[in-house]
């Protein structure tokens, strides 16, 4: 895409972490940060929240005709993921075999390279998920 | 919101025309419109200076082509100026969204003849880049920034569709072949050959669990339809097709923001004020086009629209209701899966097809016996977007 | 005292074995495998770099010390021969992801492997001087080895993150030593893909003078000699180096072998003598004694010696061991190597 620095530098901190929004009037827990809440809209109260980054996937598939910019990573697993605090987020899945993934399976928020699209741009970072393997 | 109590006219289809859709090398963006307005203008037998003013459906002309201000390039083109125009954009449901324009133009009494047209050039541009681009439908920003595609949102429905409905590969495949069966008999469609389930499912994986021939082509087309006031509508047609109603709705713009993944609340609101507004019901529908970008979208639109109860769909494909000639048609020109899918052209062509059904002027094999009241849907992105639209044949229009 | 108060590991999931390099190009891998000391190396994926290793061993180490807040992390070192920009720091990629920014200052170091362990030196320094509370170096590396080389055996990936201050302090660092000289044993020019190395020259001008230098300089600095350390960690470029200078320094092998990631892992360059801390800092007991002397090409050592607490007991599982890590894994074979490793050319 042609957007530069400022397009990817304002969201920094979201993608870098999960972050959502709860409002305080209906108690509605949201994903990605709002910044008035959906229900209540100018009668609610919405403070941000950091989410567990555990989740659980919901539904999958596996991307096999990338878009521009991710032919690299070909094939690679795509899914929704439900947060355990509620709301929905969709993601990549990394660190199994993409036909692996299953709806049902236990998931974590890690930190990777989400777009490297020319030798001479800004590499964005941010969450992607993999599979959980231990109880901490 | 019933805007029936403010309406003041009825509005009547007196016009339509549509370009074939496909790959049109040697045609460009301005050319397919002006392609499709002369075919409806003659056909109603009107002076293009006529048109009050131009709704014109159109997602991307900007990405695909580099040109912006579609609405003033197509009245400039047709020798139009000065009449007004503006480019409606709604993702896939952008001709539809543009008819709605059209439609309330005409139903407000504010308009006695405007032209609704919609258009798409999508071949200019190689690969990966149509699929970047088509991916502007979604959340740019918490969907496709993430390397999701629009068959691997449609795909993840699918999946997680199969995995409460218990639909099977084989059931969705059947989707495909009744659309390229229809298709086959369609001189106008983009892809015409028939197709069997054992193609669909050898096809390549696209997005896990659809495959290519899951998945609507790229078309390049454009098509128009004009609108009057229905008790105006003989001084341009003997057949004109009244508009029972035309409704909108919508949704959370991501996939994963959704109530429930399996259902288009946008389609379910849209279809339940088409049907209140036009006093019909589901059941009074003879034939539907349906927006089948892919597969399974036409299994959640079979019932989201009501046409049949939650996870039964798949029960009509395996009885073949749904072809021409069974108690419920879908798609009778091949959807677009086999007619094509110019995207911003699209809903038109919808039109297109639904009027010249209600008119009995389908081609042999494909006419619906009888059709007296059709049904189109549209979808903008994964369900962010719906109209639904209801016509009937004005045979009661003085 | 200045000392550890948290520290975290990540390694990548995916693994290549000698066998299957040694296949490509038609060597005996029993050589390898015999005169490196090493069975397999860790691969990122092509999603994984140097800052997202340093980032995943950051959390770790925060992990592991739960009653400090990330921003008063008053200071953030990045060191690895492999930071994702030539000009863009990887510190302030990773501040930002642990929420330590924005009072802080941070910086890229470089001195090969060595490069973790003198961000670590720079952190004790600004702590003991009361300039800031909380220090973090990271090592971290996703070394690229060169199709054919023999580097291309153990050029692997990982993280290894310490965060340095003197309050709830679970390993104190008693004392610290360097040794340092001007020794092109093995280097990479600005632009070139590889770095090349000087052969058998990188042992004894390189690893050997420098390791046993610092190592003894360090142990006469404390007054002490092989016998009152339970544990020393090395740099790691394969098994037989520091196998062998733990032997020249008066060390049996059963204190070398717990850092001894080497084999199962490859040198992570930056992260490898940390990751080996790492290792044994998973086991310790309150009371042991670590003596660690890292090496980075160029060339120089860092010593530390370390004399574990109590409280490390109550950490160690806070967050994945190193044990986690190698036991998390999945071969790949040269083909998914190549792709990974960016070798495939051809997008774009």
């Amino acid at each position: 895409m042609m957007q530069s620095a400022s397009y990817h530098w304002r969201r920094y901190k979201e993608l870098y972490n999960l972050k959502g929004t709860r409002c305080e009037r209906c108690g509605g827990v949201f994903f990605p940060v709002r910044d008035i809440c959906p229900n209540c809209r100018r009668e609610g109260k919405v403070v941000q929240i950091d989410f567990s980054g555990r989740g659980t996937v919901y539904a999958h598939t596996v991307i096999r005709a990338p878009p521009r910019g991710f032919e690299y990573l070909s094939p690679y697993a795509v899914a929704i993921v439900q947060l355990d605090e509620g709301p929905k987020v969709t993601s990549q899945i990394v660190d199994c075999r993409p036909e692996d993934v299953h709806i049902g399976m236990r998931v974590e928020a890690c930190f990777r390279k989400l777009r490297d699209e020319s030798a001479d741009g800004v590499i964005v970072y941010g969450f992607k998920f993999r599979p959980v393997q231990h109880d901490l | 919101m019933n805007h029936s109590l403010n309406k003041r006219n009825g509005v009547a289809i007196v016009g339509v025309g549509a370009t074939p859709f496909g790959e049109h090398w040697r045609k460009s963006l301005r050319e397919l419109a002006l392609e499709a307005s002369l075919s409806a203008v003659a056909e109603a037998g009107i002076r293009g200076k006529d048109i009050q003013e131009f709704f014109i459906g159109n997602m991307s002309g900007g990405m695909f082509t580099g040109q912006e201000h579609v609405a003033a390039l197509v009245t400039d083109f047709l020798g139009l100026n000065p009449a007004p125009a503006i480019r409606v954009e709604a993702a896939c449901a952008s001709g539809s969204v543009a008819f709605r324009q059209g439609y309330v133009a005409i139903a407000s009494g504010l308009y006695n003849l405007v032209a609704v047209g919609g258009v798409e050039k999508m071949t200019d541009v190689q690969g990966g880049w149509a699929t970047a681009i088509l991916s502007g439908a979604m959340d740019t920003e918490w969907e496709a920034y993430f390397g999701v595609t629009f068959p691997g949102i449609y795909a993840m429905i699918a999946n997680r569709y199969m995995h409460e409905y218990g639909l099977t590969r084989e059931q969705l495949a059947k989707v495909a072949v009744k659309n390229h069966y229809h298709g086959s008999l369609n001189p106008n469609a983009h892809l015409r050959n028939r197709i069997t389930v054992e193609d669909v499912l050898k096809s390549p994986l696209v997005a896990d669990p659809l495959r290519l021939f899951d998945c609507c082509p790229i078309s390049d087309g454009a098509a128009c339809v004009l609108l009057a006031p229905a008790n105006e509508a003989r001084k341009y047609t003997d057949t004109p097709i009244l508009v029972g109603s035309c409704a909108q709705a919508s949704d959370t713009l991501s996939l994963f923001g959704r109530r429930d993944m399996c259902t288009l609340d946008a389609t379910r609101h849209a279809a339940s004020q088409a049907f209140e507004e036009s006093k019909l019901s589901p059941e009074d529908v003879d034939f539907a086009e349906v927006h089948d970008c892919f597969t399974i979208a036409e299994i959640l639109a079979t019932e989201d629209l009501g046409l049949c109860s939650k996870g039964r769909a798949a029960k009509l494909y395996d009885e073949e209701q749904t072809f021409i000639g069974g108690k419920l048609p879908i798609n009778t020109d091949g959807g677009l899966k086999a007619a094509g899918h110019a995207v911003g052209a699209t809903g038109v062509k919808q039109i297109v097809e639904a009027v010249r059904q209600l008119r009995g002027e389908a081609e042999k094999g494909r006419q619906v016996k009888g059709a007296e009241i059709g049904l189109t849907h549209s979808v903008g992105g994964s369900g962010a977007t719906a109209v639904v639209t209801i016509l009937r044949r004005g045979d009661s229009i003085p | 005292m200045v000392g550890i108060v948290g520290y975290g590991t990540y390694i990548p999931k995916w693994r290549i074995r000698v066998e299957e390099i040694a296949k490509i190009w038609g060597h005996d891998p029993e050589n390898y495998r015999d005169g490196l000391m090493l069975e397999e190396k860790s691969v990122p994926y092509l999603d994984e770099d140097t800052a997202t290793m340093a980032v995943e061993a950051a959390r770790g180490a925060l992990r592991r010390a739960p009653h400090v807040n990330p921003k008063s992390v008053g200071a953030l070192y990045v060191g690895s021969e492999s930071h994702p920009y030539a000009v863009k720091p990887t510190a302030t990629i990773v501040a930002e992801a642990i929420e330590a920014t924005p009072y802080l200052t941070a910086g890229d170091i470089e001195f090969a492997c060595k490069a973790g362990t003198a961000g670590i030196q720079a952190c004790m320094g600004l702590i003991r001087a009361g300039y800031i509370k909380y220090g973090m170096s990271i090592g971290s590396d996703a070394a690229q080895g060169q199709p054919a080389d023999a580097l291309e055996y153990t050029a692997a990936a990982g993280a290894a993150a310490y965060l340095l201050g003197e309050d709830n302090v679970i390993v104190e660092i008693e004392g610290t030593y360097s040794y340092t000289q001007d020794v092109p044993d093995f280097w990479r020019r600005e632009g070139e893909r590889f770095p090349r190395h000087a052969g058998r020259f990188t042992g004894e001008p390189g690893y050997f003078d420098h390791v046993l230098s610092c190592a003894r300089g360090m142990m006469k600095q404390m007054g002490m000699s092989a016998s009152d350390y339970d544990y020393i960690v090395l740099h790691m470029p394969n098994g037989k180096f520091p196998m062998r200078a733990a032997q020249l320094l008066g060390f049996s092998r059963e204190k070398i072998l717990p850092s001894l990631v080497v084999t199962k892992l490859g040198n992570s360059y930056s992260a490898s003598s940390m990751l080996g801390l790492a290792a044994v800092l998973d086991q310790a007991k309150g009371g042991e004694r670590i003596l660690m002397t890292s090496y980075g090409s160029g060339a120089g050592s860092d010593a530390f010696s370390m004399l574990v607490k109590d409280g490390i007991s109550e950490v160690q599982e806070l967050a994945p061991t190193v044990e986690y890590y190698i036991n998390r894994r999945e071969y790949v074979d040269y083909a998914l190597y190549s792709k990974f490793r960016g070798q495939l050319k051809g997008f774009g």
